[in-house]
């Protein structure tokens, strides 16, 4: 059986109707839809066990600590890391990037340098240019080579020992890129740069081994891998969290306080002050346990069949351009493609249209646009419920725009 | 009402638009939807996106303006030759959606002839003139060249009477 046949059912909002058409949702890549056990979780959870996790010294509190607890160790045999204390929820993507290059920002000196890429989203640019400035410290990023991948050579030669951090994408959000993550990380280590993995592409789709990746830092949210919005995931190596001073205070991440000064908590609390998001973390377990069940290898062979069949069946259409790597190339579950005369918003509306949900405009990743000499593009990106059919109508339908506008 | 190419395909009645469109919310001053679909691109939107009146260069131009549309990346820039106080002639440029680009192109022909100081023409005279009703998500598209044309009225070049 097909992974999407095995899954559809369990997605409630696919049976809507949008514009007369059955919804064919093709932007997990900005949030996925949910499967009704990670919403029944949560409802469960706000039903039944919902009280401050930590430190209310009754039943639900106990619960409630319980299960936030549970998906830590859920997050972290999920990921492979080598210990609990390592994996630190977050807000999501964005706010674990900040977290860290506000923690990792404020050791910065003049002539540091940060290296990033021309492919990252924004979230893993702007936190970086505003850790660097002020400080006297060079944000500098690492091109592309072909409009497809990074120039392994000029990351090689931009790596000095003046580079403090490198942070740069799993998979890229627009073209679908892999990264040689274990490659770069070990070029970013031997010259003791800290490695920061953006991995918001990549969770969803890939099977993830914190213990053969080799990077110090790999960050993700919940809501793209069916999981709910409001959490993330931030794994850091536990030798250099511990070595890492806050930078953000409050309850949670101390053990005692006085007017002038504090003594911080032990790991993974440490970095997770205020109340945390509970409810999310029960949903979180949840869509890890879905994801679980059905096999990440199984995951990632299914989506990679999709976005090998949009990409030959899109390029394939007179006057469609396909970015990012080949079909022959391995690519996360993205696709961005433009239409000739087109703008990608008419191209994303005409096909809302028909029912079909796809991403358009400039991905929050404006240096990549620029590369690419484009206002924006439109993006299809695909989860575990999207079949072959899906992809089908979106071909059908962009094959039939020129007359459409 | 105009032919559009590729129109015939998919049974574009009447019938079908009012199953799937009740309200009528995109069709307003619009045609039977293309291929069954409600669109919210009205025959004005269609025909200016194809064929603008006043896309080009402005030789001897005394006000530019260019802005971004952070949302989608839309870039407009609006040329004006304005002369005694009056606009005397308007083009603009873009990369823009087929929604901007028509409300640029009517905003262009709204203005010729109009008072600098005062030129009077607003958001409502844009949705009036493009007959669609634009969702929130899209109205930034037909505000854009607005935004551009209060700008370059408060830098023009070359008009040292203009200048405040």
């Amino acid at each position: 059986m097909r992974l999407d046949e095995l899954t559809r059912p369990d997605f409630p909002i696919l049976g809507r109707i949008v514009n007369g058409r059955p919804l064919i949702y093709l932007d997990s890549a900005a949030s996925s839809q949910k499967p009704r056990t990670v919403i029944e979780a949560m409802s469960r959870y706000y039903e039944r066990t919902h009280a401050n996790v930590h430190r209310s010294i009754h039943t639900l509190g106990e619960e409630a600590t319980e299960l936030y607890e549970a998906a830590r160790d859920r997050v972290q045999r999920f990921i492979g890391a080598a210990h609990r204390e390592e994996v630190i929820f977050t807000r999501g993507t964005t706010d674990g990037i900040s977290l860290l290059a506000e923690t990792i920002g404020r050791t910065l000196r003049a002539g540091d340098e940060v290296l990033i890429t021309e492919l990252e989203h924004h979230s893993n640019i702007i936190p970086w240019q505003l850790a660097v400035r002020d400080r006297g410290a060079v944000l500098t990023a690492v091109p592309l080579r072909d409009g497809e991948a990074l120039d392994l050579e000029a990351f090689a030669r931009l790596v000095t020992p003046r580079t403090r951090v490198v942070a740069f994408a799993h998979v890229s959000n627009v073209l679908g890129t892999v990264n040689p993550v274990g490659e770069m990380c070990a070029r970013a280590r031997s010259a003791g740069a800290l490695t920061v993995v953006d991995g918001a592409q990549a969770a969803p789709h890939l099977p993830l081994d914190m213990s053969t990746l080799g990077c110090d830092f790999y960050v993700f949210s919940a809501h793209k891998m069916l999981g709910p919005t409001g959490i993330g995931v931030l794994y850091g190596r536990r030798e250099v969290l511990e070595r890492l001073e806050p930078g953000r205070g409050g309850s949670e991440m101390i053990k005692e306080v006085w007017i002038d000064r504090a003594q911080w908590n032990d790991l993974p609390w440490r970095f997770e002050p205020g109340t945390p998001p509970i409810a999310e973390a029960v949903g979180l377990t949840a869509a890890i346990e879905y994801l679980e069940k059905l096999g990440m290898e199984r995951v990632a062979e299914h989506e990679g069949a999709l976005s090998r069949q949009a990409v030959e069946a899109l390029a394939a259409i007179p006057g469609v351009t396909v970015y990012g790597p080949p079909s022959s190339r391995e690519r996360g579950a993205v696709v961005s493609f433009a239409v000739t005369e087109f703008h990608p918003h008419d191209v994303a509306a005409l096909l809302d249209a028909e029912g079909i949900a796809v991403r358009a405009g400039h991905h929050c990743a404006m240096p990549l646009m620029r590369r690419l000499a484009v206002v924006g593009t439109t993006r299809a990106s695909f989860s575990v419920f999207n079949s072959p059919d899906d992809v089908a109508a979106l071909t059908t339908a962009v094959a039939g725009l020129p007359g459409a506008l | 009402m105009t032919a559009v190419p590729g129109a015939g395909a998919a049974g574009s009645s009447g019938g079908f638009a009012a199953a799937t469109d009740p309200g009528g919310r995109y069709r307003k001053g619009g045609e039977a939807p293309l291929r069954g679909i409600p669109l919210p691109y009205s025959d004005i939107i269609r025909q200016r996106w194809r064929q603008p009146r006043f896309r080009g260069e402005l030789p001897g131009a005394t006000a530019v303006a260019e802005d971004v549309n952070p949302l989608c990346g839309d870039r407009v820039r609006l040329m004006l030759r304005i002369e005694n106080g009056t606009i005397a002639a308007a083009r603009f440029l873009g990369d823009s959606c087929a929604i901007c680009t028509a409300s640029a192109d009517v905003l262009a022909e709204l203005i010729e002839g109009r008072a600098r100081a005062a030129p009077g023409v607003g958001k409502s005279d844009l949705l009036e003139r493009l007959q669609s009703d634009i969702r929130p998500t899209r109205m930034r598209c037909v505000t854009l060249p607005l935004t551009v044309l209060a700008t370059a009225l408060d830098k023009p070049i070359g008009d040292p009477d203009a200048a405040r």
